[in-house]
């Protein structure tokens, strides 16, 4: 196994180089129960928890389909256009490896549930944001794998391991497998396409609910197929790059991949045709087994299972159950709040379209809905490497902090303070504001002997703007800001300075 | 022969099976015949009658999305030939990954 590779910078590979990406996602469906037996599919559980004589593999076990699995199928391949096959079959996979216990795996082979789609994603340029049409070869399912561990090796990988354990709880579990045509054409974009079309997807299975597609977790994962050619030459030898388990992982297998194999190239070698696997940490890719040809795997229709053959009526039914999908919704909402592609931009990397969405349904203006998600909450969350939504605060929260900004309980910098508290699980927004004592310092009393404070300590100041330098009085208005820690209005201690020292703007 | 001894030994592969020099010859020689009974159904079988996958026509055999309760982990390891940390506990498996 060679681990390093010479590299050829990216624009000097796309100098020489066309790069043809193909792109294949994985999905986990987020139904209750297994794909072919009615154990539980939740995240997390204790190994070997969730199993079954089916997921287990064992003799006279009897697999049945799950109709939500086929529900949720169906609506992912309307979702991408796709044709809806009138009648298909499972297949059986055989490979030998103990993240089956059955020695094979059941999915679909040439009659896929849904096929000839596609998805149009927006790709972020210098020049502004630019659409690329993505074609859908095919969308079809198949049951997941269980987890093994390398146990006695240093590393936790196969090499120098002397045993493998094995958890089947993710066995059986329902996945979809979405597979693109081959991507053309993108160039020096192509790392940005695989990038933008994955987080797309993402977006979409989110709108459709059928899962929860949570990369870090495993529950949507990318394989990255890639090869080079010479402009005019026909396609090159392609690798295919597993483990790739974040967006930011995709563009970078793109671009390391592209510049391994311009390097390969350039210097006269070949590439293999291989699987590769992608390291988080140095965000390059060392070789792993050579793939095995499709006839390797002997597929065969599985014959413990009947044919899915979804009537017209059924799928028509499932159709009127689509939402909007998250394009429309895009251009709807940049309409609404009047915003450009690059602010619409920001907001959706963010991942804040939603949580702006219901918060200004909540009664919030548009302009503080997307100020709170977009900067203090989006630095929050990146701060402590969680998903916006999963920050812990909700639209309506964010509702009752501006009212009572508005209200002029609070400003923008206790405002701050009673996200730290709701992020920090201390309570409503009631009970963080009285806990810690935050509110804006209103009675004038309090503000007045502040300011004599202020004054006395700074008399040189005082002077000034009795002689009418108004624009020194910020230096008292923020020591009043200090001495008040923040809670009163600057507005205000700014009014009674001036009429304190009987000076008119 | 419609079955090679290397056709053999790369079936023997990808199951992972030791064959000796000796088995191969067996094995080829036993799966052809079984290879030759099986063309004999495509001598009566004319082209507009489709391979079997089922021996029932039936379609859309399909169950609720409900969870059922599996089978306790203690009784499924009592089974298993080895297990360590709730797991099974298989041999490494080389040449993969």
């Amino acid at each position: 196994m060679s681990t390093t590779h010479d590299t050829m910078p990216f624009d000097q590979a796309l100098a020489s180089f066309e790069p043809v990406l193909g792109l294949e996602v994985h999905v986990e469906l987020g139904t209750n129960s297994k794909m072919f037996c009615g154990c539980s599919t939740v995240f997390g559980a204790s190994p070997n928890t969730q199993v079954c004589p089916v997921c287990l593999g064992l003799p006279g076990s009897m697999p049945v389909v799950n109709a939500m699995a086929i529900e949720s199928t169906i609506r992912i391949g309307l979702a991408l256009n796709c044709t809806i096959a009138s009648w298909c079959r499972f297949a059986r996979k055989n490979y030998f490896y103990p993240d089956m216990p059955k020695d094979y795996q059941i999915s679909q082979y040439d009659e896929p549930l849904c096929s000839n789609g596609y998805l149009d994603v927006t790709v972020p340029t210098d020049d502004g944001p630019t659409v690329v049409r993505v074609e859908i070869e095919r969308v079809h399912m198949e049951e997941d794998t269980g987890k093994l561990l390398h146990a006695g090796g240093a590393t936790g990988r196969i090499h120098g391991a002397d045993h493998s354990l094995v958890d089947y709880n993710r066995a059986g579990i329902p996945l979809v497998e979405i597979v693109t045509k081959t991507i053309e054409g993108t160039g020096a974009l192509a790392p940005a396409v695989a990038k933008a079309y994955v987080a797309e997807l993402r977006d979409l299975m989110r709108a459709l609910d059928v899962s929860d597609v949570r990369m870090e977790e495993g529950s949507m994962r990318c394989d990255v197929n890639l090869s080079l050619n010479r402009p005019g030459d026909g396609w090159g030898t392609r690798s295919e790059t597993k483990n790739v388990n974040s967006l930011r992982s995709v563009e970078r297998a793109v671009h390391s991949e592209i510049e391994r194999q311009a390097a390969l190239l350039t210097s006269g070698g070949r590439v293999v045709q291989e699987t590769r696997h992608f390291h988080e940490d140095t965000g390059r890719s060392t070789s792993g087994r050579s793939k095995e040809q499709a006839e390797d795997y002997r597929y065969f229709p599985e014959p413990d299972l009947v044919p899915v053959a979804p009537s017209d009526a059924w799928i028509e039914e499932l159709r009127a159950t689509l939402p909007e999908l998250p394009s429309a919704k895009r251009d709807r909402l940049k309409g609404e709040w009047g915003i450009n592609d690059f602010e619409l931009q920001t907001i959706v990397n963010a991942g804040a379209l939603d949580l702006v969405e219901a918060t200004i349904a909540a009664g919030v203006d548009s302009a503080a809905a997307r100020k709170w998600w977009t900067g203090e909450l989006q630095r929050t969350a990146n701060d402590r490497g969680v998903e916006l939504a999963d920050l812990g605060v909700t639209p309506q929260q964010v509702r009752e902090v501006e009212a009572l900004i508005a209200s002029g309980a609070l400003n923008d910098k206790l405002a701050r303070q009673v996200f730290e508290g709701l992020v920090a699980q201390e309570g409503t927004v009631a009970q963080i504001v009285s806990s810690r004592g935050l509110a804006v310092v209103s009675d004038d009393g309090a503000l007045l002997a502040a300011i004599d404070d202020a004054l006395a300590a700074q008399p040189d100041v005082a002077d000034k703007i009795r002689d009418g330098k108004v624009q020194a009085a910020g230096a008292i208005v923020g020591a009043v800001m200090k001495a008040t820690r923040g809670q009163a209005d600057a507005a205000k201690v700014r009014a009674l300075l001036l009429e304190r020292l009987g000076v008119s703007e | 022969m419609t079955i090679s001894r290397a056709d053999v030994a790369h079936l023997g592969r990808l199951a992972r099976l030791e064959l000796t020099d000796d088995e191969l010859d067996h094995y080829s020689t036993q799966l052809d015949v079984i290879l030759q009974a099986v063309a004999r159904i495509s001598e009566v079988a004319a082209d507009d009658i489709p391979p079997t996958s089922h021996p029932v026509p039936m379609e859309n055999v399909f169950r609720p999305d409900v969870v059922v309760p599996g089978v306790d982990r203690d009784e499924v390891f009592a089974a298993a030939p080895a297990h360590e940390d709730d797991r099974f506990r298989v041999p490494r498996i080389l040449d993969e990954e």
